[in-house]
């Protein structure tokens, strides 16, 4: 983004003021939104409460099937203010399980294509190898579904999105994220527990976005489009990223532009990320239907 | 450097090990009446990624996985599905590197490449079989054998599987060491005892060995009986992990998973019939 557009950011509705269902909700196309396993089908962790945490009769992931632009989509959204985003059992399973519901039915002929509102500190460790385990499925379902339909990312913020799920972003067809948005494997606050102070300062602020912000994911080609924190301008970034359909290769697959990427990086002398090249420009992931 | 993973690979190989980067060994290794891929991450103490030389899976090895893994299914693409080499990814590692290069970079494509590739080896038809030596950590685990369609594990205390190390998953849920080693006696997820992670249904075999560190001949001999039975089951199975909700252990222990799955697709059934979208 260059100068901002003053009539814009006063117009806008916040997206990333709403919760999880708020926002599922508002992507999708208007009186279509159906929540699948909501609240009172009370499908609930059950490793939380006997660990002396409060359990959430959703766990935490909301999902909506609905059309999107007039077609079939469902949207798969988790909340950032249940447990840091951290997927378990339950909310991995949903995730999952609802990218293969969308899977079959393309097999059966119907065009399902999926949003992932993707705020996640990645695995919640009260559930550690469960969560691990259904982050696992979710990549894999992430996979599954993407070769029928585009499977759209989106990190809106404030959370970002870290851990198991970053790797999930990095599969997703196409990937949007606002300029609050972050995305990285490990959050700065790992980094710094691990590696020290000198490795990461997770207080700084500037730091983080600088690495991890939406801007320079965009910028890098890390991900694919920046947008306003705004309901309106998301649910039309979404629509136009579903139109371009599924691409001949994707971000995952493209191995040589990886391979660019870490190659132009001299580790023991690393630029400072504004000065980060992105790599070279070969097709825009652009669809064939 | 001597690893667990570099050990096994060399005791599985037929012939010489390989390496496209000095972290990233690869072997061939015949497996029954097939000649299976290995590829294994390995301690490089020389690596120019300081963060990245105990074994831990950064951008070097997330790319050569990645490279490894696309290379046998491209060169397998011509052959009948179900004759498609075997993968066995080696997993001793002590987890992703933590490190702000990494970052910068963007290690989670790296790692989602090794993913990808090794989706697509599965969907493919290739029996990807997961052999767990040594630590199996969090996001290193997610890039290196947690998308095999059989995981196999030694039975041995320095079989370690697990989304964080000890002390970190400490800090971040606010617990003593202590507080954590009570709790995982109880809730068998949180457990760091290879047994107790068996299972929860992700296991497909426990493996018996006199010495994990320097296998025995009979050792050798068990591992590879175990690596030729899950081959043959991978080739019988699913190519999704539709098979880890369905496994005995899981039956057990993912109730909870079982229960979402079937009342998710319950219900997605009937808003499909509902609003018209319902194939003719």
């Amino acid at each position: 983004m260059t100068a901002p557009d003053w009539e814009a950011l006063l117009g806008r509705t916040s997206f990333i003021e709403l919760d999880a269902r708020a926002r599922a909700g508002a992507l999708l196309d208007d009186g279509t939104a159906r929540e699948l396993c909501g609240p009172f089908d009370h499908l609930d962790s059950p490793w939380l409460e006997p660990q002396g945490v409060v359990p959430q009769s959703d766990d935490g992931v909301v999902v909506v099937r609905g059309r999107l632009d007039g077609r079939p989509a469902v949207a798969i959204a988790i909340e950032q203010a249940f447990q840091g985003g951290g997927i378990g059992e339950v909310s991995g399973v949903k995730i999952a399980s609802a990218l293969s519901l969308a899977t079959r039915d393309n097999r059966d002929g119907i065009p399902t294509s999926a949003v992932l509102l993707l705020e996640s500190g990645g695995v919640r460790l009260q559930e550690a190898n469960l969560g691990l385990a259904t982050v696992a499925e979710v990549c894999s379902a992430v996979l599954e579904l993407r070769a029928h339909q585009p499977v759209i990312g989106v990190i809106a913020g404030a959370l970002g999105c870290f851990g198991g799920m970053s790797i999930a972003a990095g599969l997703c067809t196409r990937l949007i994220m606002t300029a609050e948005g972050r995305l990285g494997l490990n959050g700065p606050e790992v980094i710094e527990s691990e590696a020290g102070l000198a490795e990461f300062d997770a207080s700084d602020r500037t730091l983080i976005w600088s690495i991890d912000g939406g801007a320079q994911r965009v910028r890098t080609a890390l991900a694919d489009a920046l947008v306003l924190d705004d309901v309106g301008a998301l649910r039309s970034a979404v629509i136009e990223a579903v139109r371009q359909g599924v691409p001949g290769e994707h971000r995952s697959q493209r191995i040589g532009e990886l391979r660019a990427r870490v190659e132009a990086v001299d580790p023991a002398h690393p630029p400072e990320p504004s000065g980060l090249a992105a790599p070279a420009k070969g097709a825009p992931p652009e669809g064939d239907g | 450097m001597t690893s667990r993973g570099r050990t096994w690979t060399h005791a599985l190989a037929d012939g010489a090990v390989g390496d496209a980067v000095p972290s990233v060994i690869t072997a061939d290794g015949t497996v029954g009446h097939d000649v299976a891929r290995l590829i294994a991450v390995v301690p490089d103490p020389g690596s120019p990624y300081p963060r990245a030389r105990n074994g831990e899976v950064g951008l070097r090895e997330g790319l050569a996985l990645a490279e490894a893994v696309t290379e046998v299914v491209a060169g397998d693409a011509h052959l009948p599905d179900d004759r498609r080499r075997p993968i066995v990814a080696v997993v001793d590692l002590p987890s992703q590197a933590y490190g702000r290069v990494e970052e910068m970079v963007g290690i989670h494509q790296a790692l989602a490449a090794a993913v990808d590739a090794y989706v697509s080896a599965r969907t493919a038809g290739h029996p990807v079989i997961a052999l767990i030596v040594g630590q199996a950590l969090s996001g290193g685990l997610l890039a290196h054998g947690g998308q095999a369609n059989q995981i196999l594990a030694l039975d041995d205390p320095g079989v370690v599987v697990h989304a964080m190390h000890k002390r970190a998953a400490a800090k971040v849920t606010l617990r003593t060491v202590e507080e954590l080693d009570e709790l995982a006696r109880r809730i068998p997820p949180l457990s760091y005892d290879v047994a107790d992670w068996a299972r929860l249904g992700l296991c497909d075999r426990l493996l018996d060995v006199d010495d994990a560190d320097d296998p025995t001949e009979r050792d050798v001999t068990t591992v590879k009986e175990a690596l030729t039975a899950a081959v043959e089951r991978a080739r019988r199975g699913p190519r999704d992990l539709s098979n880890r909700l369905d496994s005995p252990g899981a039956r057990e222990t993912r109730v909870a998973s079982r229960r979402v799955h079937e009342a998710l697709a319950a219900q997605w059934r009937r808003v499909r019939d509902d609003d018209g979208t319902a194939p003719q």
